[in-house]
């Protein structure tokens, strides 16, 4: 059975959705969000050169690269950011951080 | 000179009653008693220049409404009528403002009171004056607030404010009619002149119109509301209860308002409309009615109270229903005469009064008084004037106007003139009782006061008593004096067309040809009250009290007023009270409240605090709502339509 692109689809979205459920079903830790987001990013990215194989246009790769550069960026101000709130907060329990509750 | 006179006292008052605290108290009394005093000096040649004109003579002021069908001049009518209330207006109270420099001389508000005191007399000149039912009403209704303002010119005491808020209802209760009146005369006349519509008062003889879905007539019934305007005013009875309470008021002011000037605004009113009433006999057979029945009720309450003050003021009602039932029998004249002598006496009985409280250091209850003759014994003498005249003794200028009254509705011959005839006799006899009861019981027996009091009684100073001395004269002589003119021979040449007396309703020339006992009954009935008050309470001074034990059920009932004030206030007050309290309680708070400004507002916060319950705080629970959000969007999108 040849690999075609319904399957690297499929995987994309089992990624995909294994992110969204990471994100709220945990309800521990905020690196766990973030490791959520990142997981979400990577099913994009396969999606893109899935699609750029199959569509034979190199735009998907590249915008893949785009993706990869700004995940980095993003993972690294978020464990900034936790590290800052930790200081601050001396936790970063999910549960604890609900400062804007109405 | 006419404008002069009327309006000065308004100059005078807007002086003192803008400026009294720049130009100070003693300024203000100087313009106000200056400014009545000038416009009484000028309206006695005012009134020869009057009497010498054979018509109205009418000064125009001012276009004051013209509007479509309304067109209501301001203009001073001058006439007999009018004449001889600017006389008795601007005297008596150019005698209260100077009186009242000495009444009130430790009062705290003296530029107020005398700028209301003026202000007042402006508005019952301008009531005199009338010359349409739009300006009678502006006086009308000057009046009643003045009335009010000083009934509540000691606004400190609770009862002074009571009575003025009583004083004022009660007259809205006569106002409503008395517009409604005007109303109605709008209504069958086209207009509110009093030329045009008297000029038209024949004709609607007959005539109908629809008052709460009857066809009545329509004369009889503008005239019986105008009546009850009158009624409301001049206190007669059914509208009579504020009349004792506004002696709460400064004493001058009882003299000048309550007394002698603007009660009498009900009388001088029918006498001025009387080319209405006279073709309208089934209302002037209600005056007459209500004006006797009023002058003996007043009078049998008058017996039994104990307030030197509440006594001349039920005198006072009493005094009215004469003057009203002598309008009763189209005796106009006679009703004019009696005003113009009752001012005099009555504003005397009032300062004399206000004398003796002076005196007594404001005691008022004439059960502490007693033997006060020869410590006061200027004030004791004009008490004398003032009684003798208001129990109609020869001479006394009482005498001639209350017997052309009596022998007047005798000689009607109408059943409302017996009928007033025998309850005015009957209130000669109580009148002349409760003056002597007065008399004696403040001036002669033991003193009953204690000492502190009565060691500091004193006679009042010398501008209280001029102003007695005028009106004490007046008390004497305006009777014999103008008995000629207003009812006698000469009464045809005096009023001229000022006053209007069918021929066929004529009772005052009818009076000089009833028999002599009719014509001294009167008199007798006086010295009989005066023989049994001096019984009762001078030679065997327990008999009162014996009589009031043993007939405790009408002493009561004389004493409480005949319940009029209790029956009016299980009748409206406490209705008033109990239906303002259920629209309050149910119709605003719960209702309006309930379901208006209250209902919404809680409303609005409980949805709030629903709403703020969906903001946990936990950002996945938001960033879940905007995956939800972006998956319906896109399948918004997506899903083919």
């Amino acid at each position: 059975m040849p690999i075609g692109l319904a399957h690297y689809l499929t995987v994309a979205a089992i990624l995909f959705t294994l992110g969204i459920f990471g994100i709220f079903l945990n309800r521990k830790n905020v690196i766990i969000i973030m490791m959520s987001i990142e997981l979400m990013l990577l099913a994009v990215n396969i999606n893109f050169v899935a699609f750029s194989v199959v569509l034979n246009d190199l735009v998907g790769q590249i915008f893949a690269m785009f993706v990869l550069t700004v995940a980095a960026a993003e993972a690294a101000i978020g464990l900034a950011i936790l590290v800052v709130y930790f200081r601050n907060r001396g936790t970063i329990q999910v549960e604890d951080i609900d400062m804007m509750k109405g | 000179m006419a404008v002069l006179v009327v309006f000065l006292p308004l100059l005078a008052a807007f002086i003192a009653g803008f400026f009294g605290r720049v130009i100070g108290d003693r300024a203000s009394q100087l313009v106000t008693c200056g400014g009545i005093v000038l416009s009484a000096l000028l309206g006695i040649p005012l009134f020869r220049e009057i009497l010498s004109q054979e018509h109205a003579q009418i000064i125009p002021i001012v276009t004051w409404i013209a509007a479509g069908g309304v067109d209501v001049q301001w203009s001073l009518r001058l006439d007999t009528l009018s004449g001889v209330m600017i006389v008795a207006v601007t005297i008596v109270s150019a005698m209260v403002h100077i009186y009242s420099v000495g009444y009130m001389a430790h009062d705290a508000g003296i530029p107020r009171f005398f700028a209301y005191l003026s202000l007042f007399t402006f508005f019952m000149l301008m009531l005199a004056t009338a010359n349409d039912f739009v300006q009678l009403f502006f006086g009308w209704e000057g009046v009643g607030l003045l009335s009010y303002l000083l009934i509540g010119f000691w606004y400190d005491r609770k009862s002074a404010n009571d009575a003025s808020i009583k004083a004022f209802l009660v007259n809205r209760v006569g106002d409503f009619g008395f517009a409604l009146g005007i109303f109605a005369t709008f209504v069958i006349f086209g207009s509110l002149d009093f030329d045009t519509v008297f000029g038209k008062a024949p004709s609607a003889v007959g005539t109908t119109m629809n008052f709460l879905d009857w066809q009545v007539p329509s004369l009889t019934l503008a005239c019986i509301l105008l009546f009850i305007g009158a009624m409301g005013k001049s206190a007669q009875l059914g509208l009579h209860t504020w009349l004792p309470d506004a002696m709460e008021g400064p004493t001058p002011v009882s003299a000048l308002i309550h007394a002698a000037t603007m009660v009498t605004a009900g009388v001088f009113m029918v006498c001025r409309l009387s080319p209405m009433f006279e073709y309208a006999p089934a209302a002037l057979a209600v005056v007459g009615v209500i004006g006797g029945t009023t002058a003996v009720f007043a009078a049998s309450v008058g017996m039994a109270q104990n307030d030197i003050k509440r006594v001349i003021a039920y005198s006072t009602c009493s005094q009215l229903g004469y003057m009203f039932f002598a309008a009763g029998v189209s005796a106009y004249t006679a009703a004019m005469f009696h005003l113009f002598t009752h001012a005099f006496f009555k504003a005397l009985l009032f300062l004399g009064a206000g004398s003796v409280i002076h005196a007594m250091s404001a005691e008022q209850d004439m059960r502490r008084m007693g033997g006060l003759w020869n410590k006061i014994p200027i004030t004791y003498a004009l008490m004398w004037v003032g009684s003798l005249s208001l129990a109609g003794i020869p001479i006394f200028a009482g005498y001639y106007s209350k017997d052309m009254i009596l022998s007047a509705s005798w000689a009607s011959g109408t059943a409302v003139g017996r009928y007033s005839f025998c309850l005015g006799i009957f209130t000669a006899f109580l009148t002349a009782f409760y003056s002597w009861r007065l008399l004696i019981m403040t001036f002669h027996g033991q003193p009953r006061a204690d000492e502190e009091t009565l060691h500091h009684v004193h006679e009042s100073p010398w501008v209280m008593l001029i102003p007695l001395f005028i009106l004490g004269f007046g008390a004497v002589f305006a009777g014999i004096l103008a008995d000629h003119w207003f009812v006698g021979e000469g009464r045809g040449e005096f009023w001229k067309h000022s006053i209007l007396v069918l021929p066929q309703h004529d009772s005052i020339a009818a009076a000089e040809h009833v028999s002599w006992i009719i014509d001294y009954l009167p008199l007798i009935a006086g010295l009989l009250g005066i023989a049994v008050a001096y019984v009762c309470y001078s030679l065997i001074p327990e008999l009162p009290s014996r009589l009031a034990m043993r007939f405790r059920a009408i002493y009561l009932f004389l004493l409480n007023k005949w319940y009029f004030d209790e029956l009016y206030d299980r009748l409206f007050v406490r209705t008033a009270f109990s239906l303002g309290e259920g629209l309050w309680k149910t119709g605003d708070a719960t209702i309006i409240d309930g379901l208006g400004p209250d209902g919404i507002a809680a409303a609005t916060r409980e949805l709030a605090r629903e709403a703020s319950r969906l903001q946990t705080g936990y950002v996945y629970h938001y960033a879940f709502a905007m995956l939800i959000g972006v998956v319906a969007l896109v399948t918004w999108y997506l899903v083919p339509r």
